[in-house]
């Protein structure tokens, strides 16, 4: 458990915009009549978005209005579930992995970056481009070390290619998120992968089994 | 080594698209009408008879599972849960499927859902999972625009609605009581059970909560038969297990191979071997952080499933292989991992609430080598205190590593305190 608290200082109202409302409204149709409390952390999560990064109070004020609960129940949520913060963050907002599997490839490395680049954790930098967390495993485990930068994964970083990609987002440059090496997922490096049939190739593969059926198209029956 | 005809997951590593005519190709939704056709005892039993144990960490017979869903609805509904709330360290062979074969997860959740007599699903995937969750509700749409799901699913009569919700980020929602608690709307805390999930899930609705990778592969079971499935493996373990090896290995990779293949075979065929060579291993965690680590000496000969793993008390749990090797200051590396569990503890219950935090000071304090040796005593028995008195086994997940810790690097931790000990001597005598 960690403490969570609400920001200082709050703004004064919040609303949805219509496209907000519109979603609003398709999130609690996916749950049956008067369970419309499960659609919250989808809710939270949109104003998170639409105030840019954070909740500040009188979202989740307006997020329990409509869903028809307690204030307090809101609070609740907002303050369990680590994905919400509670105070503002920078226009990029890096969380770093530190758990075990990254630990063991070098996530304290990264963590130094971070401390040059864009200052003490969990604070802003002036102009409000940058802050990062450290946070628990993200399950990009194979491609350790690895940090999220806003919706995306960087994986297989190191620290000069970690450092790259904060000097790109800082000049208004693309990267491309996924593995920082020659790597495209989950698969070995270097080599060959090792599971070799080609996978869109099913009429080769598996003969000795009949009842296989991995050719979903040419199949006559 | 398993032979590439029998992968299950053709697509892991994403090379072909996700999407529905890529999945098409690979065998997904091929004649699904047929075997729903056969009915839900034929699909339950398939099941059971092809030894699937549950792939979310504690091997539970999937079939038997399915099987204590009521046979018929009381008036209530019945829902199937998709467990994606993927998040045990070491852990990232959901993602894989989320991302690369989302059409197989879909149509093992049809099958599993109109075997336990579900209309409704709900996938809960990981808040921080942001693009793969864009990818699944992609492969939704396509789903239902082609009627594979919805009204009338693959023509079968039988109507299936899949929904996707997200979560925000709390490892503790990967238990099934708290994934339905949060599924509610409320804080993800875990429930006392019973009642189970089966009579009461879901809105007080039966329900059963399955993993990713176990209603993934149940088409393909259901298709190429139990005794294929079966075949693979070992008696009491059988099939085939993704495998997430991370840590330090010169290739860190997942794969699926066969289960009870030998660990050492595992990570020299696949991940490229031990960074400096096997015998530079220290140690390995097996099966993601909740489990006991085992030293090199187990790892030479282990075979890695449900059974051989219980029996040198570690588990299988995730098959999240975490390699360490010598350079590894492993009492600091098992700290961390004490860090992670008081994090992630949801705070009802006392004994994990205060117990995670005072474990992960300690062992703090033992990495530093600012300890007492009693308190290595000490450590284990408020372990054990954890273990086994908590609503979820969230308690358990946090003792073990410590207790493995102890059990094989006990010499370790004692000689870390004495160096210090004798450092801090040889100060104050210097000072004197």
């Amino acid at each position: 458990m960690s403490v969570r608290r609400l920001h200082s200082e709050q703004p004064s109202e919040f609303a949805f915009t219509s496209e907000n409302l519109a979603f609003a409204k398709q999130q609690i149709a996916k749950y049956p009549p008067n369970r419309q409390a499960s659609a919250i952390i989808a809710l939270l999560w949109q104003a998170q978005e639409q105030v840019g990064g954070w909740l500040p109070e009188p979202a989740i004020r307006y997020v329990a209005d409509m869903l028809a609960m307690p204030y307090m129940r809101a609070l609740e949520v907002a303050t369990f579930y680590t994905m919400f913060n509670l105070s503002p963050v920078g226009k990029y907002f890096v969380q770093l992995c530190g758990t075990t599997p990254c630990w063991l490839r070098g996530a304290e490395a990264l963590k130094s970056v971070c401390r040059k680049k864009i200052g003490a954790e969990k604070q802003m930098t002036e102009d409000g481009q940058f802050s990062w967390q450290e946070v628990e495993c993200l399950g990009a485990c194979v491609n350790a070390p690895m940090v999220q930068i806003n919706n995306d994964f960087y994986e297989d970083l190191t620290a000069e290619s970690f450092e790259a990609i904060l000097i790109a987002l800082q000049e208004g440059k693309e990267v491309k998120p996924g593995p920082q090496n020659a790597r495209h997922a989950s698969e070995p490096a270097h080599t060959p992968v090792t599971t070799t049939a080609t996978p869109t190739t099913p009429t080769t593969a598996n003969t000795s089994t009949p009842t296989n059926t991995n050719n979903g198209e040419n199949r006559t029956i | 080594m398993l032979k590439d005809n029998d992968r299950i997951f053709t697509n892991l590593y994403g090379f072909a698209d996700a999407g529905l005519a890529a999945a098409r190709t690979r065998g997904d939704w091929h004649e699904t009408k047929s075997l729903l056709a056969k009915g839900r005892t034929h699909i339950i039993e398939e099941i059971k008879n092809s030894g699937l144990r549950g792939r979310g960490g504690a091997g539970f017979p999937t079939g038997l599972k399915w099987s204590f869903m009521p046979q018929e609805s009381d008036g209530r509904p019945h829902y199937l849960i998709v467990n994606a709330d993927e998040s045990e360290p070491g852990t990232c062979k959901d993602r894989d499927i989320l991302r690369h074969e989302p059409h197989k997860l879909l149509e093992g959740a049809l099958l599993a859902g109109f075997a336990m007599g579900a209309h409704d699903c709900y996938i809960y995937i990981r808040g921080e999972f942001i693009r793969e969750a864009e990818i699944l509700q992609r492969a939704i749409d396509e789903a239902y625009g082609a009627g594979l799901l919805g009204k009338n699913a693959c023509k079968s009569g039988w109507d299936y609605n899949i929904y996707l919700h997200r979560g925000a980020g709390a490892y503790i929602c990967g238990e099934e009581t708290a994934l339905l608690e949060s599924l509610e709307g409320k804080k993800g805390m875990p429930r006392l059970k019973p009642p189970f999930p089966a009579n009461m899930g879901l809105y007080g609705c039966p329900s059963t909560v399955n993993n990713v990778e176990t209603i993934a592969v149940a088409p393909s079971i259901l298709r190429r038969g139990a005794a294929w499935f079966s075949a693979l493996g070992r008696d009491g373990n059988t099939g085939t297990k993704i495998f997430c090896i991370s840590g330090h290995v010169n290739r860190p990779c997942n794969v699926e191979e066969e289960m009870g293949v030998p660990l050492k075979e595992l990570i020299e065929k696949h991940a490229g071997g031990v960074r400096g060579g096997w015998d530079n291993l220290l140690a390995v965690i097996p099966g993601g952080s909740s489990v006991p680590l085992i030293p090199k000496e187990i790892c030479d000969t282990v075979l890695m499933d449900f059974d051989s793993l219980k029996n040198v008390e570690s588990g299988l749990g995730t098959a999240a292989v975490i390699v360490m090797d010598k350079t590894t200051d492993i009492i600091r590396a098992i700290a961390r991992i004490a860090y992670f569990y008081k994090h992630e503890s949801c705070g009802q219950c006392t004994p994990c609430r205060e117990g995670t935090g005072w474990m992960w000071r300690v062992l703090e304090r033992m990495a530093n080598g600012r300890a007492d040796s009693q308190e290595i005593d000490l450590l284990l028995t408020v372990s054990k205190q954890v273990e086994g008195h908590t609503i979820c086994a969230l308690g358990d997940a946090a003792a073990w590593p410590v207790q493995g810790l102890i059990r094989h690097f006990r010499p370790v931790i004692e000689e870390r305190l004495e160096q210090t000990r004798l450092k801090q001597t040889i100060r104050q005598e210097a000072a004197e």
